[in-house]
Parts: structure tokens; sequence; C-alpha cells
């Protein structure tokens, strides 16, 4: 194929433990590290991957948000995307809206296929692969562990709550990725002064004609509710004893 | 008055426990009446499963041989030419709904609300984000369909012994060829689902391999338990990610977890907090798993297991 499209999200960095702000308007993000979502690492590490084995000509990486997404641009490009985009806006952007905008790079890039992960780990929607591929009219295949080309149809294996469903879909088509399909490759010093001279181009979001969906409204933020802490018993027999006690044994 | 469509989550002869979670939830919109959609090749029996929970105002059976298999593709236009008479389009938060919602919502043109944990009024939500670390209520415009998924963990089954109408109806919707079934390889079958069992035991990387895992499996097939794993067991292939617990894996609430050998990252703690009761059974008195645990024991796990196993039979 010609060329895979990948998206990149820049979120709160996984290892960071997020708080809720104390007026309830949001998240501490204020000096927090932010990363690439770790989904599409792994969408990015699948599609070089094609690329590398002459199934794709082309990995374009595509950003949705502000100017200090660059950054995980500039990373993905190092990783070895040859080159990025970056739709510019400074409002949230909603799943829909996503996918919209996905939708209309689909329109002017044409690509193959578009890998993107599964869900970004800041709102947990899990939304954006689905509603691109209903947009677009085309396959869905969400959850992939392993992604096998053949020609113009692919075979992807999904991971479901039951076990490991198998689907077969033809091409162009979205891949939501899940962790287990791959290991994304880290980079070397020597990519990321390369990764500077790769293009990336800014599009302002209203340049694509695309208006923010219906949005659910944020009302509130609030932390979970913290469970109480327990007691500490000394050795298997106690904790046997603790569980009958409860009626749990 | 609020009406809701839910979608059935089935293997196409058995209804899954997740679906009478996610009648609960509806049930909790006030005033809503709730039918339920059962996409098969033949949803016959599941059918009549879903007419005998609770709350469900009438059961509606399309049959269809393409819904032999659940292909989110397949079922997300029909699901969608059903919409209009529906202000609420409800699934589970299942892998099952978890495909086939968004793709609902999008033909639909609304966002969805991912993962409801409880419901505030007929459209406004709440729903956990950041792993967990935030819960976030959110409203849906009050003039579009509110398309959902239900965190199934937060809701306890309806109870059965109704009766509710079964109509068998056609769709008209265009279905597309483009995505076709290859197989499913189902996991161990055996032992309790580890998403509706009352019992779970939970391995991490302390166990320090696959043969090692065994001791996690022999102690909870010896309580009659489910087991699970830390994502972190799984990324060391000491178990298949159909047992991950957390996050990124199952999210779930048995009566008891134990957890053995597992630190307790916030990815891994987001997926059990509506356990009923947590055992950690871990070697470091600081793992983090000790701050929710209900009850823990500070020790060596290839020393306590075996004793557990002699003591719980």
């Amino acid at each position: 194929m010609d060329k895979i499209l990948v998206g990149i999200k820049r979120v709160v960095d996984y290892n960071v433990r997020v708080r809720v702000k104390s007026d309830g308007s949001g998240v501490e993000t204020d000096g927090v590290k932010m990363s690439i979502n770790p989904f599409d690492e792994i969408a990015l590490e699948e599609a070089l991957r094609i690329k590398e084995q002459g199934d794709a000509s082309e990995v374009v990486v595509v950003s949705v948000g502000s100017v200090e997404a660059q950054q995980q641009l500039r990373t993905a490009l190092a990783m070895g995307a040859d080159r990025a985009i970056l739709v510019e806006t400074a409002e949230p952007v909603d799943p829909l809206t996503g996918a919209k905008i996905f939708h209309a790079l689909v329109e002017r890039e044409q690509p193959g296929m578009v890998i993107l992960g599964k869900q970004a780990i800041d709102n947990d929607n899990n939304q954006t692969g689905q509603m691109l591929a209903a947009l677009w009219g085309r396959p869905q295949a969400t959850f992939a562990s392993e992604v096998v080309l053949n020609g113009d149809k692919a075979t992807v294996t999904r991971e479901v709550d039951v076990g490991l469903e198998s689907i077969e879909i033809d091409l162009p088509a979205v891949i939501t990725t899940d962790l287990r399909l791959n290991e994304p490759r880290y980079v070397k010093l020597p990519d990321i002064m390369k990764a500077k001279k790769k293009p990336l181009d800014q599009i302002p979001m209203a340049d694509l004609g695309i208006e923010i969906s219906a949005q659910l409204t944020e009302v509130a933020y609030e932390p979970p509710e913290e469970r109480q802490k327990g007691i500490m018993v000394d050795d298997a027999a106690g904790l046997v004893a603790a569980l009958k006690d409860k009626g749990l044994l | 008055m609020p009406k809701v469509l839910l979608i059935a989550d089935h293997d196409g002869s058995t209804l899954n426990a997740a679906t009478a979670k996610a009648v609960a939830c509806a049930a909790s919109i006030p005033g809503a009446e709730i039918d339920v959609a059962i996409f098969a090749a033949d949803g016959a029996a599941v059918a009549a499963q879903a007419a005998d929970l609770q709350s469900v105002n009438r059961v509606l059976q399309i049959d269809h041989a393409s819904n032999e298999h659940a292909l989110a593709a397949v079922i997300a236009p029909q699901a969608a030419a059903l919409a209009s008479a529906y202000s609420h389009i409800f699934g589970s938060s299942s892998t099952f709904g978890k495909d086939l919602m968004p793709r609902i919502a999008a033909l639909l043109d609304v966002n969805q609300v991912s993962d409801v944990m409880e419901v505030v009024s007929a459209h406004t939500f709440k729903r956990p984000i950041y792993a967990g670390n935030a819960i976030l209520t959110v409203e849906a415009p009050a003039d579009k369909p509110v398309v959902a998924t239900v965190r199934i963990a937060s809701y306890k089954a309806v109870a059965g012994g109704n009766s509710a109408a079964i109509e068998a109806i056609a769709v008209d919707a265009e279905i597309p060829e483009h995505t076709r079934f290859v197989e499913l390889k189902a996991g161990d079958s055996e032992r309790p689902d580890l998403q509706s069992a009352s019992k779970v035991v939970s391995g991490g990387r302390a166990l320090g391999s696959s043969e090692n895992f065994d001791l996690i499996y022999k102690l909870a097939d010896k309580m009659g338990a489910g087991v699970g794993a830390s994502r972190a067991a799984v990324d060391a292939g000491y178990v298949p990610n159909e047992m991950q617990v957390g996050q990124t894996g199952k999210i779930i609430a048995p009566d008891l977890y134990i957890a053995i050998g597992i630190s307790g990252a916030i990815q891994h703690l987001t997926g059990i907090k509506d356990a009923g009761t947590i055992v950690a059974i871990n070697k470091d008195a600081e793992a983090p798993i000790f701050e929710i645990a209900d009850i823990g024991l500070v020790g060596d796990l290839f020393k306590i297991i075996p004793e557990l196993q002699e003591l719980v039979g």
C-alpha cells in the first residue's frame, strides 16, 4: 500500500499519578510530564514494521491539539515516521470531532490503513478508531494483537473478553492496537537529530471545515472514593480465619 | 419518557451476564422503558433469557445470517436504523460493546458516554477517567440520542422472573461485506469466568515464571475461584492477555479478590476497586496494594500459597 496514517496523542505520562484539582475543574497538568499515548506508540511501531517489510511506502503521523503536541510528533519522527501533520486547535477535542478530523485527512491522503491506539490513557474513551471507521464506511479491527497483510486484505487477531478472535478485513481499514501487538523501539540520539529535518505540517483545524461536534459537557471532576485501610494478619492461618470471619470461606 | 435500547451481549446461545448488569444501569434512569435488542443468526434462545430479566419491557429479536458473529461493522448500521425510536442506546463495556457502540454513536453523529458508573439523571452520568484516578460527571445534549457503554463492575445484575414480550423484527439497513469472521479461540473455560466469578485469585510478576503461576491456578481451583493476573505478569508472558485485570484489561467486582505478588500499580487497582474484600499477599510491606487491601499479609508467596491451599480445603 501507499501509505499508513498513525494517530499520536499527547497525554499525561503513564507513570504520573494524576490528581483532581481542588476546585473540581479538571486534573492537575501543570509541570506534569507529557508523552505519546502508549497505545499510539504501539500503533506507530506496527506501521513502521509494515513499511520495513516492504508493504507500505510511507508512514504519516497525525496529532490533533495544541502546538505543544509538536514534541510528541518529533518523537514519532525520530522513531521512524516519514512526516507529521499537526491539526492545530486550542479547544479540547472530543472523540467524534477527532474522528471527523482523521476522516478529512483520510480523504486528502488516501492511506491504505489507519492505525490508532485503542484508547488514550487520559480520557479512556476508546471511541475514535471505531468512529473513524463508521464515518469512512470501512472495516474496523479493534484491540489488535496481530496484523497479517495479504494483498488488499488483512487478517487481524483481536483481544476479546473470552480469548482471541480473528477477522479478515478488506483494505483500506482502521486498526486499533492492544498492548501485545508489539514492543515499540527506543529512539536513538542520531535519529532525534535527523527528525528535526523531517516535514511537520501544521493545519489550523478551521481549514479542514470541521465544527466541534455535539459535545458532552464536563460538569465536574472529583477524586475517586477511597477504600478504608484494612487490617494486617501474620500468616496464612490468620488470613483464613479473617476470611471465615467475613463469611467468605 | 426515556426509552432505552440495550444491545445484548451474547455468544449465539447464552446471554452474557454483562447484559443483566447493563439492564440495572438503564433501569436507574428515572421512568426508563427498556427494550433489549438481540442481533443473531437465530436469537430465540438468547431472547428468551433476556425476556426473563426484570425491568425489561420488550425483547427485539433481529435474526439475520450476517449476525451469526458479532461484527461491529455489521451490527452498527442495523442498530442505528432502530435508534430513532429511542432516547438512549446502551451497551456493556465488554470488548463487544466497546467495539460496537462508538460505531453506532458515529452513525448517529453523537459522542459516546464511555463506562457509565452512575446515572445522575437521564442525560447526566459519572464515568472514570485517568485509570480511575478521577471521576468525571458529563452531561449529554438533551436533543440527541445518548449512546453509552455501561461499566458492568459498577452494577449488580437484575433478577430474573420476568416474561417480557419477544418480537421478531426485520431491520432495513445496508449490511457491509468488507469484514468477515475467521475464528474464535476461547481461553480455558473450565474455571469460573473472570468477569462474573464471585472469587478471584490473581498473580503478579513476583510469581517469576509461567510454571510458578500453576500455584495460583491450584489455589484458585481449590477455592472455586476465577484466575486473573496483573499487566506485568501478562507482559512477562506468564499468562494470556484475557486474564489481565486493570485499566487496559478487565474491570472486575468479585466478592473476594486475592492479589498475590502484585505490587498494585494504579492501572491494576482501577480494575479491582469495586471488589467486596481485597486481600493482598506480598513480600514488600511498602507495596501500594496494601493501601487499598482489606486484609494484608506480608511474606513469601512460595511459602504462603501452599499453606493456604491446605487450609482452605
